[in-house]
């Protein structure tokens, strides 16, 4: 949980070893990092907002991890932080994001047209298909951080920015505080409605204060189109459809989040973004595109292949279960999605689902005729 | 002993030391007199207060019944000596609107000056709680002299254990929804330390959470000794449970009867209890062991927060004044489906609750039976109230299983 400002020169009476965090059972990418001098290094700072690296490693303290899974162990409060405590994302960063160094520079690349292909996905096997990310709106601070009067400041701005779309874009939103009983079982049946965190790895980074003051849902009147506010970032952003007609879902993504840029921009709040991080995101492991494109697809053979895993590693794809993160597929259907975020663009990124995807449900219908896929294996990406 | 901490707490100590009995002197409150608190460094904002103050409509809790935009508005910008602030000491109420039926407190102290700096807001939901107390004038009495207890053996058919709890928090660091990693583990080396100095009936061992062994985990759950982490949003939105396990563990002595929880809710739960219905011998070792620990933390120069007006300081405002809840589990298969027990309770100024402890049922007729009240009446009134009101519970439980009809006691409430 955050303290105010205040707190932070408080701590500094004690010595370094009496506030180091046990980490001994640890197992993030913060805890590989942080070690007591680095600590003791960075204690003393705090961002313009008066963020400390206390604040950033509260959730990866709180939450060990686990011998199997990799989580990062910290967040940004501002977009600041990533510089202020640069000893320590860096690593982090380049560790989470293969190899990815302080001195790299990232590529946006958000022109949908320079998508090869990816209309013609098999609907036979590609059930749906869609793109996220998420984006800040500079000038204020992120979620762990933010103060309700902040927060409240960022809704007002995204509603505005939002209802001001037209055409296909022309849609409404739904203050989680105050949306009726009907508006939330049509959301839920919708599968749009976002709950209050329950996920330790994100309640400990207090960014479910205040709940439900200041969230909401936009959707579009088409239901393809769809934004969340100030849930685990400042807006997340989703395009999505049935069936597997990729290349259109990027569109309206693209076209969608440069009409929303725009706006934000025309009241001089434009997205966090450099050249070096791409765009700013809470949580280290979404910087750069902060995308994640993916299908739900059926595989029912491929992936019971012995070498699934090693053909998703080379395409450079990453499976989930249906729910999303941390589900179990269901009758053979799995959600599908690139693996990277930071060092390749938008288009790079949703380029290796399309072609990845295409090429495992080829390989699907091979095994379902009884034919090897051996020669079909692609070298690594 | 850490320098760091000698020399923060001097001005404290000195003070403390002049009250080393704890009770009634005014030295001691001199230092925390409202007036002489000087608040923090004021808080870096960037919205006005309008625009901070917190969506309560839909909220049923102590803090939200008080915290009014004026109030608001005259305290957001404050902080205690430490930073805290006002923001934090509200979060929970904010976070948990509570239930219609169950009017939760919606706020915690981070230090002991938490009361006194943000007292425009504590002092009408102390008074709320604490059925009518007001702190502005009145002053509240400690008395843990166990000698002064009558009677206090119960019918050992009817009654199965007896147990009675406080906390006590340390002079100079800050409570759980505040405390640095470093003052949690100074908070835990002064109290080890000073416990490890108990001896004969009281003589015990530490376990800590981050060091005991399997068997020693398996050993504490099969006593029902261990506590896990906070998993209530009540406590997790204040902060209470981070860095968890870090500097938490368990104290008992060896007749496990005596013990001590270190830095779960509060710097310390004290706790003694034994099977059957002998409560005078539980609230004897209750105070004998509470005194023990405080002589032997003063010898150190340390001491427990306490004040005139409030009592003992602890997280909660509901634990304020005695921090004691005496309690028995009681066998009342009649008495529990007479219509009239809960009057009979509340008359009594006794709560039940189930052998699970707050928050839970019931099992079979056996009931979980307590004091009301923390706030203005002393230890000994307090665990009185408890055997005198348990006496007449059972001995309305003896009438109705010989077919005699049962009275409802008169209101012993003040008005």
């Amino acid at each position: 949980m955050p303290f105010g400002n205040t707190h932070n020169n408080f701590k500094l009476n004690f010595k370094v070893e009496e506030e180091y965090p046990d980490l001994t059972k640890h197992n993030n990418h913060m805890a590989k990092v942080l070690t007591k001098e680095m600590y003791g290094k960075l204690r003393d700072k705090q961002t313009p907002s008066g963020f400390t690296v206390d604040d950033v490693i509260q959730t990866g303290v709180d939450n060990p991890g686990h011998p199997f899974i990799m989580t990062v162990g910290c967040v940004a409060g501002d977009e600041e932080s990533y510089e202020v405590f640069k000893d320590l994302f860096d690593p982090i960063i380049k560790d989470r994001h293969g190899g990815y160094k302080p001195t790299d520079k990232h590529a946006t690349d958000l022109n949908f047209e320079n998508l090869k292909g990816g209309d013609d996905l098999d609907p036979n096997y590609v059930l749906s298909s869609r793109v996220r990310t998420g984006r800040s709106i500079k000038g204020y601070t992120l979620p762990p951080h933010n103060s309700r009067g902040e927060r409240r400041a960022i809704e007002k701005l995204s509603v505005e920015a939002l209802t001001s779309l037209d055409g296909e874009f022309k849609g409404t939103y739904y203050p989680l505080k105050s949306m009726t009983d009907a508006e939330q079982d049509q959301l839920i049946n919708d599968h749009f409605l976002f709950d209050k965190p329950v996920s330790p790895l994100l309640t400990c980074a207090g960014m479910a204060r205040d709940w439900p003051d200041g969230r909401g849902i936009w959707h579009n009147d088409d239901k393809s189109f769809l934004v969340w506010v100030n849930e685990e970032d400042h807006l997340r952003v989703i395009s999505m459809q049935k069936a597997g007609n990729m290349r259109e879902v990027f569109r309206r993504f693209c076209v969608g989040l440069k009409r929303i840029e725009e706006i934000f921009q025309k009241h001089n709040h434009g997205f966090m973004w450099n050249e070096h991080l791409g765009y700013v995101l809470t949580c280290p492991s979404n910087l750069g595109t902060g995308l994640r494109g993916g299908v739900h697809v059926k595989l029912p053979k491929l992936s019971t292949h012995p070498k699934f895993d090693e053909i998703l590693k080379r395409l450079r794809l990453q499976k989930r279960g249906t729910g999303g993160v941390d589900t179990a597929s269901v009758g053979g259907v799995f959600d599908i999605s690139n693996a990277d975020r930071l060092g390749s663009s938008e288009v790079a990124q949703v380029q290796l689902v399309v072609d990845g995807v295409k090429l495992m449900v080829e390989m699907e219908k091979k095994l379902e005729k009884g034919e090897s896929v051996d020669k079909m294996i692609p070298a690594q990406k | 002993m850490a320098s760091n901490f000698s020399r923060m707490l001097w001005s404290k100590r000195s003070v403390g030391l002049l009250s080393l009995a704890g009770a009634g002197s005014l030295t001691a409150a001199v230092l925390l007199h409202r007036d002489r608190v000087s608040a923090g460094a004021p808080v870096r904002r960037s919205y006005p207060a309008s625009a901070e103050y917190p969506d309560l409509r839909k909220h049923n809790n102590c803090m939200a019944s008080h915290l009014t935009p004026a109030v608001y508005a005259k305290l957001c910008d404050k902080a205690t000596p430490n930073g805290y602030t006002l923001d934090q000491a509200i979060q929970t109420g904010v976070d948990n609107p509570g239930h219609p039926f169950i009017k939760t407190v919606g706020m915690v102290a981070g230090d002991e000056e938490t009361y006194e700096v943000f007292a425009d807001l504590l002092d009408p939901i102390i008074k709320e709680r604490h059925n009518g107390y007001d702190c502005r004038t009145m002053t509240h009495p400690t008395d843990l002299d166990s000698s002064k207890l009558h009677s206090g053996l119960f019918d050992e058919r009817y009654v199965l254990s007896s147990r009675v709890r406080t906390g006590r928090s340390i002079r100079g660091l800050s409570l759980p929804p505040a405390c640095t990693r470093a003052e949690r583990r100074e908070v835990e080396r002064v109290v080890v330390d000073a416990l490890a100095g108990l001896s004969a009936d009281l003589a015990g061992k530490y376990y800590s959470l981050t060091q005991m062994t399997d068997k020693e985990q398996q050993q504490l759950i099969d006593d029902h000794f261990l506590f896990d982490k906070p998993v209530s949003p009540l406590l997790t939105c204040a902060g209470m449970a981070r860095d968890w396990p870090d500097a938490r563990g368990i104290w008992h002595n060896n007749e496990k009867t005596f013990l001590v929880w270190i830095n779960e809710e509060d710097h310390t739960r004290v706790i003694s209890m034994e099977k059957g219905g002998n409560m005078k011998r539980v609230f004897e070792r209750f105070c004998r062991g509470l005194k023990e620990v405080e002589r032997m933390i003063q010898e150190k120069g340390w001491e427990f927060m306490w004040s005139e007006r409030l009592g003992y300081i602890l997280t909660c405002p509901s634990n304020l004044g005695t921090g004691l809840r005496a309690g028995v589990h009681v066998n009342l298969p009649r008495l529990s489906k007479d219509p009239r027990f809960s009057k009979i309770l509340d008359n009594l100024r006794l709560q039940k609750r189930g052998t699970g402890g707050v928050d839970t049922a019931a099992v079979g007729s056996t009931f979980d039976i307590s004091n009301l009240d923390r706030l203005g009446l002393s230890e000994v009134q307090l665990v009185q109230t408890v055997v005198d009101g348990v006496n007449y519970l059972i001995e309305c439980e003896k009438k109705l299983e010989r077919g005699q009809d049962i009275k409802v006691p008169p209101s012993t409430k003040a008005n």
